[in-house]
């Protein structure tokens, strides 16, 4: 019996996934729990699995098309059953989008055949068929590796599991987004000599950020404090500790970390959130830490930092770092942060002002750690100085609230032994 | 554990089993006075009397019948068959009455029936009595298909088909009856019918075997060793039920298979597993299902063409080495 495949909720605030690449064509066999396709959900991408036994049938959505939560992209079913009465219920637009230019298709002409199918792969080889045992077909589709990139070594060029494997072992997977290495191609612009322009769809996070952000300065009530900070100290005591130990690798963005979730929990007042009807205070300091990815950024959060030891907190940024850079977060791996980190210094920026990622409370800008001439006792002398700027929800934290959260931040980052008394 | 022969086995499950229960009998053709061709009944007579275990005339059809009728009428029967070549002639009473009775009656008889006895090669006894005829029964709905490879599998399965309410198929190997291995004596001891057994345990390849194949199989497997390639031996035990679920998991984990027989290839056992494991684990197939199995001939008498038409160790060897792309 035909079943209906329907856009999943894979992220708790996802609205409508973009298909990022079905693992499956239409006629393949597709058993309950196998990954169907990969999702851009609004924060990372997903596999969405089968939730039947059978054929995939038919494909509604297209690489690179949206569809909202809910909407059926695609019938799993018998091989010869008659699907046409799931295939009605679909939306118009979903049912007639496969044959509709997408805009992604002026990056990718002729995807479209003569017939009006979509493409599939280019043909292989041209010495006839490719050989691939079903294993190293699935492996090569798991890892996203192109088989017509790889040699056979089993009778008659068939490619078998060992190459998959020497494959894998020899070059890192080549990333599931191929389009970015495919030439740019620009259309002209209706306005005569102005510039050519291209259209790419706005990714899943992309159009994320953009509701989030808005959502945020809007009716979250911004203010913002700025102080400067002599980091001297600090930076002698990340010296000492990677002398300790060059494994450590702890960075100056992983002292502050600490040094704020030490600071928040002295502040329980900034180590909270408006909710309308009340306001809730929390018991850790869970800090996310804005990170760039290709795409946008992602925040991933380090639990009770408070709790932490310095070279926890950077072993765990590193890892969760990385994983947002290939997007394979999960969810609750970057919600739920109590107040948020961003770090901008490593671009030279001397000073900015964050968005705050609601509910929290606050956030906190951090600018680069630049040698200053500073008056100290009437002397000019020189110090490693370091600009913040901590964002505020006005509604929770007021002026001299946030001020004196950062006096501690303050306190403790030009006498880092706090930390330890 | 006592070390004992597959012979032996039978005859302890046989014994235990007319002792558990009275409704439980034993016939065939010289299975009392001279206790059983291949002395499988050696003492029953005496053990327990001529109306429990009784001789019959060469007459297949008749005795399978008597055996069907007596089901129906309470009694749990065991018929032997010399061979399971004699079987042929007592297929319309196996496939007609015993199969199909449970359905036919509408639910009203079961026949918990055993027909046993050696079945497959033996040792230059040619054409007709050399025939390996387990798919043959495993066609059919409502018999049971069993082929144990070792003393303990013998024992303990022989018991679990006496037991059972349906009729079960209880294929013995002529060649393997002497066979030796550690059995429980524990009169409780039974192994469930439709449980394939791992034999042993590997990584690179799964060989499916049963009856003598399964020894054949194990030597294969001691060689590959050394070789460098670990396969998983798995025994069915039971054609049918057949356990798919234990080969399918074998077949994920070590992505390759050789399946091994002394049946003929044609719509043979092993083309039916090899079939399912298409369907359930097409994926994690990284070579094709290879079959080895007996030649597709009127078993030969020359001894020196008998070998050959029965798959032996080096072919397994061959086939597995294929499979793994080793050649």
């Amino acid at each position: 019996m035909a079943s209906k495949v329907i856009m999943p909720k894979l992220s708790p605030t996802m609205e409508e996934g973009q298909i990022a690449r079905w693992l499956k064509k239409e006629g393949d066999k597709v058993s309950m729990g196998e990954p169907l396709a990969e999702i851009d959900t609004d924060k990372a991408t997903m596999e969405m699995q089968a939730l039947s036994n059978g054929v995939l049938r038919k494909i509604l959505i297209n690489e690179g098309e949206s569809a909202p939560l809910g909407q059926l992209i695609a019938v799993i079913g018998d091989p010869d059953e008659d699907i046409s009465s799931v295939l009605n219920e679909a939306p118009a637009k979903a049912a007639t989008s496969p044959a509709a230019p997408a805009p992604a298709a002026t990056s990718q002409p002729a995807a479209v055949d003569a017939n009006g199918h979509a493409r599939q792969a280019p043909a292989q080889s041209e010495s006839g068929r490719m050989i691939v045992s079903p294993l190293a077909a699935r492996m090569a589709a798991e890892a996203g590796l192109d088989l017509r990139t790889l040699h056979g070594s089993g009778p008659g060029g068939r490619i078998i599991k060992r190459d998959i494997e020497a494959a894998l072992s020899e070059t890192k997977p080549v990333s599931a987004f191929p389009r970015a290495v495919e030439p740019l191609r620009f259309q002209p612009s209706v306005v005569a000599s102005a510039s050519p322009y291209r259209d790419e769809p706005a990714s899943e996070i992309r159009r994320t950020i953009a509701r989030r952000l808005v959502t945020s300065i809007g009716p979250v009530p911004h203010f913002f404090l700025t102080s400067e900070i002599e980091m001297d100290r600090a930076v002698e005591m990340r010296r000492a500790i990677n002398a300790l130990d060059p494994d450590l690798k702890i960075s100056i963005n992983d002292i502050i970390i600490k040094v704020v979730a030490s600071a928040l929990i002295q502040h329980p007042a900034v180590n909270a959130s408006f909710q309308d009807k009340f306001i809730r205070y929390y018991e850790h300091a869970d800090v996310g830490v804005a990170v760039a990815i290709e795409d946008g950024l992602i925040t991933p959060v380090i639990r009770s930092a408070d709790q932490k030891s310095l070279s926890q907190i950077a072993g765990e940024i590193r890892e969760l770092a990385e994983r947002a850079r290939s997007r394979k977060l999960k969810p609750d791996e970057y919600t739920g942060a109590t107040f948020s980190v961003s770090n901008l210094g490593m671009f030279g920026i001397d000073e900015f002002t964050a968005v705050i990622n609601p509910p929290e409370g606050g956030i906190l800008a951090i600018g680069a750690v630049t040698p200053k001439p500073v008056v100290r006792d009437n002397e000019i002398v020189i110090r490693q100085i370091m600009r913040v700027t901590m964002s505020c929800d006005h509604r929770v934290i007021d002026g001299a609230t946030g001020a004196k959260f950062l006096q501690t931040v303050k306190k403790i980052l030009e006498n880092p032994l706090y930390l330890v008394v | 554990m006592p070390t004992i022969t597959i012979r032996e086995a039978l005859n302890q499950a046989i014994r235990e089993e007319l002792a558990r229960d009275e409704r439980v009998f034993l016939m065939g053709e010289e299975v009392a006075a001279y206790d059983g061709a291949y002395k499988v009944t050696k003492g029953l007579l005496n053990e327990f009397g001529p109306k429990r275990v009784i001789d019959t005339p060469i007459t297949e059809l008749g005795f399978a019948g008597l055996g069907v009728g007596a089901a129906m009428a309470g009694l749990r029967p065991i018929v032997e068959f010399m061979t399971f070549n004699f079987s042929i002639l007592a297929t319309d009473q196996i496939i007609n009455s015993a199969a199909k009775m449970l359905y036919m009656s509408g639910g009203q008889f079961n026949i918990p029936i055993v027909f046993r006895g050696p079945g497959g090669s033996a040792f230059q006894v040619s054409s007709q009595h050399s025939q390996a005829l387990e798919s043959w029964y495993a066609y059919f709905p409502g018999l049971k298909v069993v082929m144990p490879s070792t003393p303990a599998d013998a024992k303990g399965l022989l018991k679990s088909a006496i037991r059972d309410d349906d009729p079960v198929i209880f294929i013995e190997q002529e060649r393997m009856y002497g066979n030796k291995g550690e059995v429980p004596d524990d009169p409780d001891f039974t192994i469930p019918l439709g449980v394939a057994d791992v034999k042993r345990e590997g990584t690179d390849v799964t060989i499916v075997a049963r009856s003598l194949m399964v020894p054949v199989a194990l030597k294969a497997a001691d060689k590959l060793q050394e070789q460098g390639v670990s396969c998983e031996v798995i025994d069915p035990r039971t054609v049918r039920p057949l356990d798919i679920d234990t080969i399918i998991e074998s077949v994920k984990k070590t992505n390759r298979v050789v399946l091994a027989e002394e049946s003929h290839p044609i719509c043979g056992v092993n083309a039916e597993i090899s079939a399912e494991i298409m369907e359930r684990a097409f994926d994690y197939l990284d070579a094709p299902v290879k079959r080895v199995s007996g030649a597709d001939v009127p078993m030969p008498y020359a001894k020196i063409l008998e070998n050959l038409a029965i798959p032996d160790v080096e072919r397994v060897i061959a086939a597995v080495r294929e499979v793994a792309y080793l050649d």
